[in-house]
């Protein structure tokens, strides 16, 4: 069992979700992060400007069975890449159990 | 008829001034952090509450007490708390032909917390509120309504040749407060993060739809400020004021955006609304006395003058969250002076009158502000600690957050 973690534009969220359900992946979590990288924008506030490399971006959480690591992996990439800096990462580490709360059964069952 | 008539004006226009609380506390809380939003709340909610005692208590009768046939007019008390005037065991509704007694209090009153509404922004994110709270009273309590019987109580400055000027105000009211916002805000040094290697950072509002709500708001509750200063409901009188009111506000709008535009290279949507702001200011003093035309000039000198005064005081090193001092000091004594410049009292007479009024007050503030702050500051000190300013005021002052799950 694999742990996939993607850092990806907010914009491109929808898109990625869908290429996710798309391959079968139907289930994660994700929450909003603030990113500190290489993209920047230019603020100007009441007349003082400032760049700023601090920007929302959206972090997915997303834990499979080994067969779906690549097509997961795919699906991301081609989603959520716009060719400009500060597209995101992806992360992928081992995942030594994974549970269902409701009934307690564990194994590669229980995932995507 | 007439007493009716003028009396239900002037009470809705009492209830659109006291509507401006709203406006000043949402302005205030979109243009600060999330994290001091209980404090500047608790601030605009005590101002409003106390000011409204305090008038009743000592502020009314030392705002108009009546002074004698040649008395120097500086300073008269008529007594504590209200006494409505009776004849006969009834309400002397004779009291003037505008409206009754208590009226004229509360109309009065809803003016006077305004002033400290301006300190408390300009002084917002770092200011103990203890002290905050000693300031007003003394301020709002104290000094506002003295000062403003020179002008509005029959003082000296109404007995000059040519009187001094001031309709609805923009001395009285936004310089009052604009001096003191400008001396606390030397005496209490600018947020932490506000002043980085000797450049000026950006510490951006975390709310602009609410401070635009609330610049609406106030723009809203001006149709009673100035269009109660009338003192009637005449149609003409009141129906003009409202004109240049509006009018006034819509080209310092303009003009600070276009001027902001052109020198900061955005398009600032919160330069946009201090212009307007500033335009109602710059007009309060004269509203009864311009043309539309006028109103359009005291409005657009405003805006560029918003615009201009927000970068000198940032190059001052002065922090200023919400633009207080150019909003209320720079265009209270704008619109004072065009009084001598513009509309039906246009004349060098008048502007001198004017100039005597501006530094008379000026002089007063200052030392008053300066009294009550440094007073202050020696006594308790008047700003948090920096771990707590650094947390939020809400934390450490409050004990709550405004934003709970």
């Amino acid at each position: 069992m694999k742990k996939v973690e993607a850092i990806i534009r907010k914009s491109k969220f929808s898109e990625v979700k869908k290429a996710l359900h798309e391959v079968g992946v139907n289930f994660f979590s994700y929450w909003d992060v603030t990113g500190l990288g290489n993209e920047k924008e230019g603020h100007v506030y009441r007349g003082v400007a400032y760049s700023t490399s601090d920007i929302q971006r959206r972090y997915l959480s997303i834990v499979v069975n080994d067969n779906f690591l690549d097509v997961t992996i795919k699906a991301i990439l081609e989603a959520g890449a716009t060719g400009e800096v500060g597209d995101g990462k992806i992360f992928v580490s081992d995942i030594n159990e994974a549970y269902r709360i409701r009934t307690g059964e564990k194994g590669g069952e229980t995932l995507n | 008829m007439e007493l009716l008539a003028n009396n239900v004006w002037m009470m809705i226009c009492t209830a659109l001034v006291f509507f401006m609380h709203t406006g000043f506390a949402f302005l205030e809380i979109g243009l600060t952090r999330k994290k001091n939003a209980i404090n500047i709340l608790f601030k605009n909610i005590f101002i409003i509450t106390s000011g409204l005692l305090l008038y009743g208590i000592v502020g009314f009768n030392l705002m108009y007490p009546g002074f004698a046939e040649g008395a120097l007019g500086v300073f008269g008390f008529a007594g504590f708390g209200l006494e409505a005037p009776l004849v006969n065991g009834a309400l002397d509704l004779a009291y003037n032909e505008g409206y009754t007694y208590w009226t004229d209090f509360l109309f009065q009153g809803m003016f006077a917390a305004t002033a400290a509404t301006i300190v408390s922004g300009a002084v917002a994110e770092r200011m103990k509120i203890g002290p905050f709270m000693i300031f007003t009273v003394l301020y709002v309590g104290f000094v506002y309504p003295i000062l403003g019987s020179w002008k509005w109580g029959g003082g000296f400055l109404q007995q000059l040749e040519t009187p001094f000027y001031d309709f609805a105000g923009s001395t009285l009211v936004h310089s009052v407060g604009g001096w003191a916002a400008l001396v606390a805000v030397i005496l209490l040094g600018a947020r932490i993060g506000k002043i980085k290697d000797g450049k000026v950072q950006a510490i951006p509002g975390h709310n602009i739809p609410l401070a635009t709500a609330g610049v609406l708001i106030l723009w809203l509750g001006w149709f009673g400020f100035n269009g109660g200063s009338v003192l009637s409901a005449d149609p003409e009188l009141t129906s003009l004021t409202l004109v240049t009111t509006c009018i006034a506000a819509a080209a310092g709008g303009v003009f600070a955006a276009i001027a902001s535009t052109i020198v900061f290279k955005n398009l600032d949507l919160t330069m946009f609304l201090n212009g307007i702001l500033g335009g109602l200011v710059g007009i309060t003093a004269g509203a009864d006395q311009m043309s539309p035309a006028d109103a359009v000039w005291i409005g657009a000198i405003a805006g560029l003058l918003i615009v201009t005064a927000v970068s000198f005081i940032d190059r001052l090193r002065l922090d200023d969250p919400v633009g207080a001092i150019a909003v209320h000091l720079v265009c209270g004594i704008w619109g004072t002076l065009a009084v001598g410049l513009f509309g039906a009292l246009a004349s060098t007479e008048q502007f001198v009158s004017q100039l005597i009024g501006v530094g008379a007050y000026a002089g007063a503030c200052i030392v008053a502000s300066f009294l009550i702050i440094c007073g202050l500051k020696k006594i308790t000190g008047i700003r948090v600690s920096e771990k707590e300013e650094i947390q939020g005021l809400d934390t450490y002052e409050h004990g709550m957050s405004a934003y709970s799950e």
